[in-house]
């Protein structure tokens, strides 16, 4: 099953009719989608059960994306490592870039949620933002 | 020892005990303690640093930390005391007085014991350890369960492995092979001994295929080799009756083996205080009130059934919370004309939270919460009460990974109800057209 998902992934939209089937990932819910292609573009998003479904699919077919969720050193903290993510989506091949922009990033504490880490991180219009609050530490 | 009180003691500052403690404030309740083992608040979320939470509860979608800051926030803004660094170790209960006694411990005050009129057990769950899934070889390092593993990585920074592979596909499983991916690690694969995986496809999507990771399906890792650290490890394909079938096996060369086998509601203060414990879900036995079997111990979140989604933990901790406050102050309604349910789950259900509804307690709707035993594919989800059909409600995909949620009506219940105090709600999953 999962085989077959991934070749729908890969297969077609360029030319003629296509069916491809997604699973949703906007929320845990996890809708089985399906999005009606012709000519690489979309004529209709089936299966979903909320607005942003049918946005994710779209997108999903067109330009995939994703927040990206990792981490970064901090020093003068109450631990050594602090949470970040992308403040929007960043399109899907940029992730392992994103993951590279951060290394080699050191804060210091004290850090608050949304604090900007990088601006515009590899040149995705993301920024990326700390997602816990860190006090100055032991 | 000095003796403190408190009307609510809440055991557990994670998302259920932090939920249920703004619900009982927000219901008018004073006098209320948080007691939370780990040196913060927050429990498991701080080192869930992944995106997916909030979606219900905030309508936006937040990470681990920042769902945990909202609820954190609250606790501070309304002033409700708690103690982290604390460990409760014990919960009795005086039949006579009702009152509750929670012995706990911290590195200030040593041992003492806390007067609570109510308790709400919200001490989450533990994962299920290698000593329990009986996988042959030695005991090298580098074996880790995966909500360990995300603890060093997210929470002290460390890197774990460099090859690994994950045995089980539980969410945090999932999880940790995009983590590990990011970290520079090689995740092999996950082998999942069920046919079918026990995370969220969501979970699926977008931490295994985006990064090529396969998904063995029906596998499972019958050895596990290397004596100091992990050197590799077998993998086999197994039968309809989960028994390895000979020459399927592989052998994955790596250094870290990470175990995502399920969860296991931790218990022992609910065990000690006389709750009791339903052995398919490992939680309580709760009442529509999710209230145990002892008058003002109520439970909720991972300690009561292991839940998917903290959102689904923080509105039933708002109910505990709201309930507890109720039965404290007095607002509590009364049950008067003794109508009772009791919840049979049948046919592919394996339980249900609550299992007894009191009528004239529950509100004018009530969400119970279960699981399948499998996976269902366009059915219908049939309640009947004393065996008439109450409702029946089409279902596409039903999934043992996912919980389930039905939502009663007061009104439709007490219509069906016959004669009698005592009734069956029986819940069940039938082929369409049956």
């Amino acid at each position: 099953m999962l085989n077959e998902r991934r070749v729908s992934f890969k297969n077609g939209g360029i030319s003629g009719m296509d069916i491809r089937e997604l699973t949703c990932i906007r929320c845990p819910i996890g809708c089985q989608i399906k999005v009606e292609m012709e000519n690489g573009e979309v004529k209709s998003v089936t299966g979903n059960s909320c607005p942003r479904g049918e946005e994710y699919a779209v997108s999903e077919v067109t330009h995939p994306s994703r927040i990206v969720t990792s981490l970064v050193r901090i020093k003068g903290g109450e631990r050594p490592v602090v949470s970040v993510k992308t403040a929007s989506d960043v399109p899907k091949e940029k992730m392992m870039d994103v993951i590279s922009a951060l290394k080699g990033i050191e804060l210091t504490a004290p850090v608050h949620i949304g604090d900007v880490v990088i601006k515009d991180v590899a040149g995705c219009g993301a920024d990326v933002v700390v997602t816990s609050d860190i006090p100055e530490g032991e | 020892m000095q003796d403190k009180k408190a009307d609510l003691v809440i055991i557990g500052g994670g998302p259920a005990g932090l939920a249920a403690a703004a619900a009982a404030r927000k219901e008018g309740l004073e006098d209320i303690l948080i007691i939370e083992r780990d040196v913060r608040l927050g429990g498991i979320l701080n080192q869930c640093i992944h995106n997916g939470f909030g979606l219900h509860t905030f309508k936006e979608e937040l990470t681990g930390p920042e769902y945990a800051a909202r609820y954190i926030r609250q606790i501070i803004d309304e002033k409700i005391p708690f103690m982290t660094g604390t460990m409760a170790v014990n919960i009795s209960f005086d039949e006579k007085t009702g009152l509750k006694t929670v012995k706990a411990m911290n590195g200030d005050e040593g041992l003492f014991n806390i007067e609570a009129k109510a308790v709400i057990l919200a001490m989450g769950c533990r994962e299920r350890p290698r000593g329990a899934l009986n996988i042959p070889g030695y005991r090298p390092s580098g074996i880790y369960s995966a909500g360990t593993a995300q603890y060093y990585v997210n929470m002290e920074g460390r890197m774990i492995g460099k090859r690994v592979v994950i045995l089980g596909s539980g969410d945090i499983g999932l999880i940790m092979a995009r983590r590990m991916t990011y970290e520079g690690a090689k995740v092999l694969c996950v082998a999942e001994l069920q046919p079918y995986s026990g995370g969220l496809k969501r979970n699926i999507v977008q931490c295994l295929d985006d990064f090529d990771i396969p998904l063995l399906l029906s596998h499972t890792v019958v050895d596990i080799k290397g004596k100091r650290r992990v050197e590799g490890v077998t993998i086999a394909e197994v039968d309809e009756n989960r028994k390895p079938i000979p020459g399927t096996e592989q052998f994955y060369e790596c250094d870290t083996l990470l175990l995502s086998c399920g969860l296991i509601p931790e218990n022992e203060l609910s065990l000690a205080v006389g709750v009791r414990i339903n052995p398919v879900t490992g939680g309580a036995f709760v009442n529509e009130s999710l209230e145990t079997n002892i008058p003002g111990v109520y439970a909720c979140g991972n300690v009561l059934h292991v839940h998917d989604l903290v959102d689904y933990v923080s509105g039933e901790a708002s109910v505990a919370g709201k309930n507890a406050a109720d039965f404290l102050l007095g607002k509590e309604k009364k049950s008067g004309d003794e109508i009772k349910f009791e919840i049979r789950p049948e046919n592919g259900v394996r339980y249900s939270v609550p299992s007894t509804v009191d009528l004239a307690k529950m509100p004018d709707t009530l969400t119970v919460r279960f699981r399948v035993g499998a996976e269902y594919r366009n059915v219908n989800l049939v309640t009947y009460v004393d065996g008439k059909k109450m409702t029946s409600q089409p279902k596409a995909v039903m999934a043992p990974g996912e919980m389930q949620q039905l939502i009663l009506v007061k009104k439709r219940l007490s219509e069906l109800a016959g004669r009698g105090p005592f009734h069956e709600l029986t819940v069940r999953i039938e082929e369409k057209d049956a």
